[in-house]
């Protein structure tokens, strides 16, 4: 499904902040699969992730999805195969547009914006019962501004628009990162059940150690632009928070640094 | 009085393209686009050449539309394509517009007097109305399909659009080209009802654009597309009924104009933010003393905890 091979990416290359983000990364991810990533500050997830949705271009290397190569293509070229949750809350939605107007955009993912309404009667019956799946309540607020819901309905607004459309890759970028712990609880509930239903292949990037583990049926972990550990289902199953921080320095060489890590 | 109050209401009406063109540049994409002080006299220019050439008036209003897509467009590209900051390739294509206009009229000025035009048989006041109505609504329509949803949130979260696979380029040089297209048929109109074109006509065009939208958000609110649309059409009017009153004052000149005009814009974004700021601090003020009250009382609470012992 996604298939990533000897991607390296460098930052300011030949000057003293020359940084590298990513070093020969191999990724593949079968369809289906739930793949949490975890790692210290600087590892290359959030690289990792604007890679494979095409926001940069690889220095090296290759990207498939679906068999199709991407790495040159723009990102509103890709998305039609991406659905992307960002971890600012403000970031997914447009706040001057209504709930409706907010999904008739995401409904068009990946077609031809033409001049047919965005907003009809049918589509907005399916808005209506696709926001029910949310369960709080945006349904009856259809033509309400974006703007106006709190950062917790709006992160749901944006999970649902990434993946109503069955994208055939979603990006979860530390969605929850910037809520609240009640309302984080909130939407990982929601996307584990969204990723369950829809069998979605899922790539979450997270800072909670708890949820890495709990949370998909992969779990890598990433330092110094390397994917330094690869750990399968069965594996993942027993593991606890203590063992992969063990784990993580044993082989770093250091302890995980992530001034925002949470260790459930 | 009412001579000129209907006439303030008459360039309303044909000034209401401009600001709605202002509108979709400054409020929908967020640009501000200073290209609409070159865009307005190309339109004007485009029309007078052809009406007194003896093309249909319709057909040289509808090369005025096309001339100003195209002006805006230039715009667009030295933005998205040339990385240019909005303002700077605004204010470029003025200047090289400011050439071109006088390329395409061959001459500083250029009446039309005695020549058909758009309102020679039909009043302004009557053929208005009906053109704002079909063009507002259209324009209103546009906003709300696929494409215009792309154009709306390229101004609203440039990021989130190009997530869900629109070229956000694209969609600019879009919103920009429109903008100018309406701005010049507003100048062709403007021409074609004085029967002159000048090569100033438009100087000071985005600040009067942006007056109108102002005091048309002010006055009618802005809560929707079709409601922000409205009040740009009816704060082209009221802008006008504002400037006929201002020319009935005694002491101020014609020439005066754009100096009321920049002062109406000063104050109306002005205001907004001092009200906002007066309105925090006064309940800030409350809250601390709310607060400070509350920390006050604990002492005595303790003191009265300490006798008991």
């Amino acid at each position: 499904m996604l298939h990533i091979s000897k991607v390296s990416k460098m930052f300011n290359p030949g000057t003293p902040d020359e940084k590298i983000a990513l070093m020969n990364i191999n990724l593949h991810l079968n369809p289906g699969d739930f793949v949490t990533v975890i790692g210290s500050n600087g590892a290359g997830k959030s690289t990792l992730m604007n890679i494979i949705s095409g926001v940069m271009a690889p220095d090296h290397g290759e990207v498939h999805i679906s068999g199709t190569a991407v790495q040159s293509l723009p990102e509103y070229r890709r998305s039609r195969w991406i659905g992307r949750v960002f971890q600012d809350p403000m970031a997914g939605t447009a706040p001057r547009m209504t709930i409706e107007e907010n999904l008739a955009i995401a409904y068009a993912r990946g077609k031809q914006r033409g001049l047919s309404f965005g907003v009809t009667k049918r589509k907005r019956a399916f808005f209506y019962e696709q926001l029910q799946r949310l369960g709080i309540g945006l349904e009856n607020r259809l033509h309400a501004k974006v703007g106006l819901l709190s950062g917790g309905e709006r992160q749901a607004l944006s999970l649902l628009m990434a993946t109503f459309t069955e994208p055939q890759i979603l990006l979860l970028d530390e969605h929850t990162a910037a809520l609240d712990p009640s309302r984080a609880e909130l939407i990982t509930t929601l996307t584990e059940n969204i990723v369950k239903d829809m069998k979605l292949t899922t790539l979450m990037v997270t800072h909670n150690m708890d949820q890495a583990i709990r949370l998909g049926n992969r779990l890598i972990m990433m330092d110094k632009g390397r994917i330094i550990l690869d750990i399968n289902e069965e594996r993942k199953k027993t593991l606890t928070v203590s063992q992969l921080l063990g784990e993580f320095e044993q082989i770093s060489g250091n302890a995980l640094s992530d001034d925002r890590v949470v260790l459930g | 009085m009412a001579s000129a109050l209907l006439g303030a209401v008459e360039s309303g009406l044909l000034y209401a393209l401009m600001a709605i063109g202002v509108y979709i540049t400054f409020r929908i994409l967020d640009f501000p686009d200073l290209t609409v002080d070159g865009s307005f006299t190309t339109g004007g220019a485009i029309a007078a050449v052809m009406v007194s050439q003896g093309y249909s008036p319709v057909l040289a209003s509808l090369c005025a539309f096309i001339g100003g897509l195209a002006a805006g467009a230039c715009t667009g590209l030295l933005h998205t394509k040339g990385k240019i900051n909005g303002l700077l390739s605004g204010i470029l294509m003025m200047i090289a517009l400011y050439s071109i206009n006088m390329r395409i009229m061959g001459k500083p000025n250029m009446s039309l007097l005695g020549t058909d035009t758009l309102f020679t048989a039909i009043s302004p006041l009557y053929l208005m109305p009906f053109v704002v109505i079909v063009i507002g609504g259209l324009l209103v329509c546009f906003l709300h399909t696929d494409l215009g949803l792309a154009v709306r949130a390229t101004g609203d979260n440039a990021r989130m659009i190009r997530s869900f696979g629109a070229h956000t380029d694209n969609t600019t040089i879009l919103g920009v080209s429109l903008a100018n297209g309406l701005v010049a048929l507003s100048g062709s109109l403007i021409t074609q009802q004085t029967g002159f074109a000048d090569m100033s006509m438009g100087i000071g065009m985005i600040v009067i654009g942006l007056a109108s939208v102002i005091i048309g958000e002010a006055i009618f609110g802005a809560r929707s597309v079709l409601r922000a649309i409205l009040a740009a059409v009816l704060g082209s009017i009221v802008y006008r009924i504002i400037v006929a009153f201002a020319l009935r004052v005694e002491w101020l000149d014609a020439s005066d104009l754009k100096l009321i005009t920049a002062v109406i814009v000063i104050v109306a974004l002005f205001l907004p933010s001092v009200q906002r700021r007066l309105k925090q601090n006064k309940v800030a003020k409350k809250r601390s003393a709310e607060l400070a009250s509350m920390t006050f009382e604990q002492p005595k609470g303790g003191e009265r905890n300490a006798s008991h012992f």
